[in-house]
């Protein structure tokens, strides 16, 4: 079994490697919602009622083939920072983090699979992928569910399908995700139209922690509402179609952006530089909207592309938990700003100035000595 | 208009119900609706209040609500949380969501995966439904040694379909 601290110092998996259109799309993820035919919904069932049922499933699913060398923990035996750092993570969700006796999570070594036990259904499962993936991703926790159905029964009826505790996740059960970095269309001012288009044709954007959260780092989660009446293939089939064209008017509006005002975009890059690498106080948020101007710089050449996955990795490592759990104490609001800021400084030391002549071109304006 | 209960302040709620097909007409102000708890159209009976102002009437409601009887789910805890208590529920509360369905899915069937175990006997069942067509088929054009070969086939598959239903 994986010890805490192990699941901490690895990188998921996702991080790693890249997928398929990984400057604009971090992650692609699924997850399953699945329910025992016989007893009562977590939400409606009784606490003794709920600690059978984990009992009863995670046993089953640290067996199964995917999960060698998991990290399975009931939920009570990890304090409130451990549980905020696997939603930092975005291997737990908010809602079970919230749940203590009767809650497990179940994870796999490469953090792509991640199993809930007793969130709002019996079953929360996960697949997580690097960049636009979702086939992938649904293939392997379509595997997983299926060899899952061999040991139990689940509740499952032909006119609805499996059935949920919200009738919302009724049919399939399944949510489709991407996480879209779109600063470009935030600058422009274009991305409310892009959220209101994909809202009318039956998707969900998000912000970067799931419902009801903001967007920030201009992050965005694309998913669709519906589950029943339409297949699991076909469901990815339209959502991968729409990120498509959203990663489109994203590269669009970077070129527009680059002909239009390049200054303003130096500016952008710029001051988030200067920000990261001196500041010695930062809140979350400011960190986050600069670190999501790094990464737009090393998309487009400004800084070096290979350091787009250490920006991928700093916009989880500078959030809450993650800090106090390098201090390996509590800290306050004050003592995390400081904190993020030193660890921004030590982290992004070796960075570069940024090469602005990749936005502005050769001009009169450039400075001789920049090179190119 | 003046309000029923109160007979002070203007009316503002008009409620209808029509109870054993008499048809009950109320008029109420904001204050007194709120007290008599008509913003909870499950919990309250036009007729009872009607009749003694609802003292005590709400619980006497209580017995007629649709509930599930494998975990005690009720309509207006299920209309309160908009979850349900169990999977049985919606054999219960399942028949009165297609409006609801309608407005939060593409359609009210599923279509989409079928568990393993299910999805072999459903296709079983519709081969022996095949099957028992053609032996009928086979009988009446008195082509009996077709139908010896799918009475032993039917017997096979009926069989098996029978043990699996036992695990």
């Amino acid at each position: 079994m994986m010890k805490f601290t192990t699941l901490l110092r690895r990188p998921p998996e996702w991080m790693e490697h890249d997928g398929p259109c990984r400057d604009i799309v971090l992650t692609s993820r699924i997850r399953l919602a699945r329910n025992l035919e016989g007893p009562a919904f977590p939400g409606w069932a009784k606490k003794e009622d709920r600690i059978a049922i984990m009992q009863e499933l995670q046993p089953r699913i640290e067996s199964l083939s995917g999960m060698k060398d998991c990290f399975s923990e009931d939920l009570s035996n990890l304090d409130a920072i451990r549980k905020q750092v696997l939603v930092e993570k975005h291997l737990i969700s908010r809602e079970q983090a919230a749940k203590s006796a009767g809650s497990a999570a179940v994870i796999n070594r490469e953090q792509s699979l991640s199993i809930m036990i007793n969130e709002e259904d019996h079953l929360r499962m996960q697949s997580i992928r690097s960049g636009l993936d979702l086939v992938a991703a649904h293939a392997a926790l379509d595997k997983l569910d299926t060899e899952l159905e061999e040991q139990v029964r689940f509740a499952w009826d032909k006119r609805f399908g499996y059935l949920t505790a919200c009738p919302t996740n009724l049919g399939t059960g399944m949510r489709a995700s991407a996480m879209l970095h779109l600063p470009a269309l935030v600058l422009g001012e274009q991305v409310n139209q892009v959220i209101q288009a994909v809202n009318k044709i039956g998707l969900a954007v998000r912000g970067l922690y799931g419902e009801g959260t903001e967007a920030l780092a201009n992050l965005f989660q694309v998913s669709n509402q519906h589950t029943l009446g339409e297949r699991e293939g076909d469901i990815i089939a339209r959502l991968e179609k729409v990120i498509q064209q959203i990663i489109t008017h994203e590269r669009n509006a970077r070129r527009k952006l680059l002909e239009d005002s390049p200054h303003k975009i130096c500016d952008h890059i710029g001051r988030a530089y200067a920000a990261l690498r001196f500041a010695h106080i930062i809140e979350s948020k400011e960190a986050l909207t600069h670190l999501s101007m790094l990464r737009m710089g090393a998309d487009m050449g400004v800084l070096p592309a290979s350091e787009a996955r250490l920006i991928d990795t700093l916009l989880v490592e500078i959030q809450p938990a993650h800090l106090q759990t390098a201090a390996q104490r509590k800290l306050s609001g004050e003592e995390r700003d400081i904190l993020r800021a030193e660890v921004l400084r030590r982290r992004l030391h070796h960075l570069p100035e940024p090469d602005m002549s990749a936005c502005t071109g050769p001009g009169p304006e450039t400075p001789p000595d920049v090179k190119a | 208009m003046k309000c029923d209960v109160c007979d002070d302040k203007t009316a503002t709620v008009f409620l209808t119900q029509i109870v054993k097909g008499n048809m009950q007409k109320i008029n109420l102000c904001e204050n007194c609706a709120k007290e008599k708890g008509v913003t909870d159209p499950t919990g309250f009976q036009l007729a009872d209040m009607l009749l003694g102002f609802g003292q005590g009437a709400r619980v006497e409601t209580q017995p007629m609500e649709k509930s599930c009887a494998a975990c005690g789910m009720t309509q207006s805890t299920f209309r309160k949380t908009g979850r349900l208590g169990c999977a049985a529920c919606y054999s219960v509360f399942g028949d009165g969501m297609d409006g609801l369905l309608k407005a939060m899915h593409k359609g009210t069937r599923h279509i989409g995966k079928v568990p393993a175990h299910l999805s072999t006997r459903q296709a079983d069942e519709e081969h022996l439904a095949q099957l028992r067509t053609a032996l009928d088929d086979a009988v009446s054009k008195e082509a009996y040694e077709d139908a010896a070969r799918l009475k032993s086939e039917i017997a096979t598959l009926e069989k098996s379909l029978k043990q699996r239903v036992r695990v």
